[in-house]
């Protein structure tokens, strides 16, 4: 069953239904990225576009699974039927990973449905591959998605930055809120959560990003409509803050409708994902190009001083920008 | 694309806090190139198989140290096959030799005791796969 050979039509229909391995097995031909990921958008696109986007971040520890474990309570006790989506990085040494954010979360709740993806490496994978794993979660009926990424690496911190919802966690005595504003996760959070507020120096870190909110208000650098990001005090270890922080998120997602701000994130996240797309088509494009004879005479005839480097890069966009009616993706070798 | 790397998910069922050699075999597999879904202790066998599922994972390895493989392998076995998933199991942790046999018998693919190398631990898990697809 698992390198079954089911269409991504025929898994798309046992997915609605609620069968779990076809919506796993969907959400793997997703990661797999090229055809069979684009035969899944095609099935999902028009079916998404319901499920609310939360995305959690913050560094490494800061207990954002465990936060995440004690929101799921909350969010099934209001009658949702969630899906998490678990980014952790790949080694980039040999590709693999620990995927270990399920540990967090209790072992009996296996209605929610949980997607632990490895970055992979490859430039540009995590900012596809997580768009295409809303789409489909959010296509078989789930809502809200929650998507948690360690917040270090631009890749990492956009995929959570382009949610409806991006929830910030910070910890005591680590001078997070410091660190939270040159990441450039400050400008991204829509709440924060001080996590393991049972540990000394929570009130400090409150205090800290109170400190830097006042100083992005005065800089003029806060939202539009002036809403100010609540900040929450959590002990993810006994659950104190899940609920504040669930209101929160409802709160937010009212604000958004209230404000007409819903279309406009989301009409952002589009795009982000669009320039993702075509950006890797181009790379694509440009690699075989590159590859190519006509690309090594190129490179040849600039080594030799017969071309002039604009004339060698104009050459090469001309071919890999192609208005005529061939493939972006040269077939073989050209010239 | 390039080859999709092997996905295991990772599991002590039952009660039985043994975790160093689980947490060593997550170790030797991300370092041979797996992804592994790592779930710790305490789980059940019917959230394995849920995660199986969820997470499209080509594997599960299973550690136990507290004398009840000869039912729980075979009932994760059961459990997995009842829902449709062909995926291997392997078995690692402390089992006596005369165990052994009953257990491949029900299905367990490689059992893996005390003292296994890195090496003997990627290969067998390895092989537990392709041998299936
Ligand atoms: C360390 C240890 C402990 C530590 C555990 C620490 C921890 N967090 O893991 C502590 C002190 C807590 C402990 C407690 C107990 N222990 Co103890 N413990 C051991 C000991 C000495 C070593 C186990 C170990 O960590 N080995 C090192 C790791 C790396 O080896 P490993 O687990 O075998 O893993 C290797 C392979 O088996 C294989 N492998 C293992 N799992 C997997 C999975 C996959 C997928 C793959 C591919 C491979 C693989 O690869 C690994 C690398 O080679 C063993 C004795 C022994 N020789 O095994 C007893 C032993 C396991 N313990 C035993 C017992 C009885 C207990 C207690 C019940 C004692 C008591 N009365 O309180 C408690 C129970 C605790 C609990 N809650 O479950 C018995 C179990 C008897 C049985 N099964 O019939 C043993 C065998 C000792 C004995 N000879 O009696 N123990
Ligand atoms: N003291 C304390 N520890 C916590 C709290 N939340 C999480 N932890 C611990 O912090 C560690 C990392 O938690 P985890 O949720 O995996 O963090 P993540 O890497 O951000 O997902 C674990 O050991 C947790 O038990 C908390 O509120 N208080
Ligand atoms: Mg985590």
């Amino acid at each position: 069953m698992k390198r079954d050979s089911s269409t991504p039509v025929e898994l798309f229909d046992a997915a609605i239904t609620g069968h779990r391995h076809a919506i796993g097995r969907l959400l793997s031909l997703v990661e797999q990225g090229g055809a069979s990921a684009d035969a899944v958008s095609a099935l999902t696109h028009e079916k998404s576009g319901a499920a609310m986007v939360i995305g959690i971040t913050g560094p490494p520890g800061s207990g954002k699974s465990s936060l995440l474990s004690q929101l799921l309570k909350e969010v099934v006790a209001a009658g949702f039927r969630p899906a998490v989506i678990a980014v952790d990085p790949s080694s980039p040494l040999t590709g693999g990973a620990i995927l270990g954010d399920r540990v967090r979360i209790d072992a009996t709740d296996t209605a929610t449905f949980i997607r632990s993806i490895a970055t992979r490496g490859h430039s540009g994978g995590l900012a596809l591959a997580v768009p295409g794993a809303v789409r489909v979660l959010d296509a078989v009926g789930f809502n809200p998605i929650i998507i948690e990424t360690v917040g270090v690496g631009q890749v990492e911190v956009d995929v959570t930055a382009s949610a409806d919802t991006t929830i910030v966690v910070a910890n005591p005595g680590t001078g997070d809120a410091v660190q939270a504003n040159k990441a450039g996760l400050l400008e991204v959070a829509d709440i924060f959560v001080v996590n393991k507020s049972d540990l000394p120096g929570s009130d400090d870190a409150r205090r800290d990003l109170e400190l830097m909110l006042d100083l992005s208000h005065m800089t003029g650098q806060e939202d539009s409509t002036g809403r100010r990001p609540p900040i929450i005090m959590a002990n993810s270890l006994e659950g104190s803050g899940a609920a504040e922080l669930w209101a929160a998120v409802v709160e937010h997602g009212e604000h958004l409708v209230a404000t007409n701000q819903l279309s406009a994130r989301r009409a952002k996240r589009q795009l982000a994902e669009l320039r993702s797309r075509v950006s890797d088509a181009l790379m694509d494009a440009l690699d075989s190009e590159l590859a190519s004879k006509h690309g090594a005479d190129i490179v040849v005839a600039l080594s030799d001083r017969r071309i002039t480097p604009t004339e060698a890069s104009s050459q090469i966009i001309s071919r890999v920008i192609r208005t005529d009616e061939r493939p972006a993706r040269p077939r073989g070798p050209q010239v | 694309m390039t080859d999709t790397p092997i996905r295991i998910v990772l599991a002590k069922i039952g009660f039985d806090g043994h975790d160093r050699g689980l947490r060593m075999v997550a170790r030797i597999l991300r370092d041979a190139g797996f992804e592994v879904i790592y779930l710790g202790l305490r789980q059940t066998t019917e959230n394995v198989v849920a995660v199986v599922e969820q997470e499209d994972a080509d594997a599960v390895g299973l550690s136990m140290h507290n004398a009840q493989h000869l039912t729980l392998a075979p009932k994760m076995v059961k459990s997995l096959r009842s829902a449709g998933l062909d995926v291997p199991v392997i078995l690692g942790g402390v089992v006596p030799d005369q165990d052994i046999a009953p257990l491949l018998e029900a299905g367990v693919a490689v059992i893996l005791g005390p003292g296994t190398s890195a090496e003997d631990v990627v290969r067998s898990v390895r092989e537990a796969v392709t041998s299936r697809s």
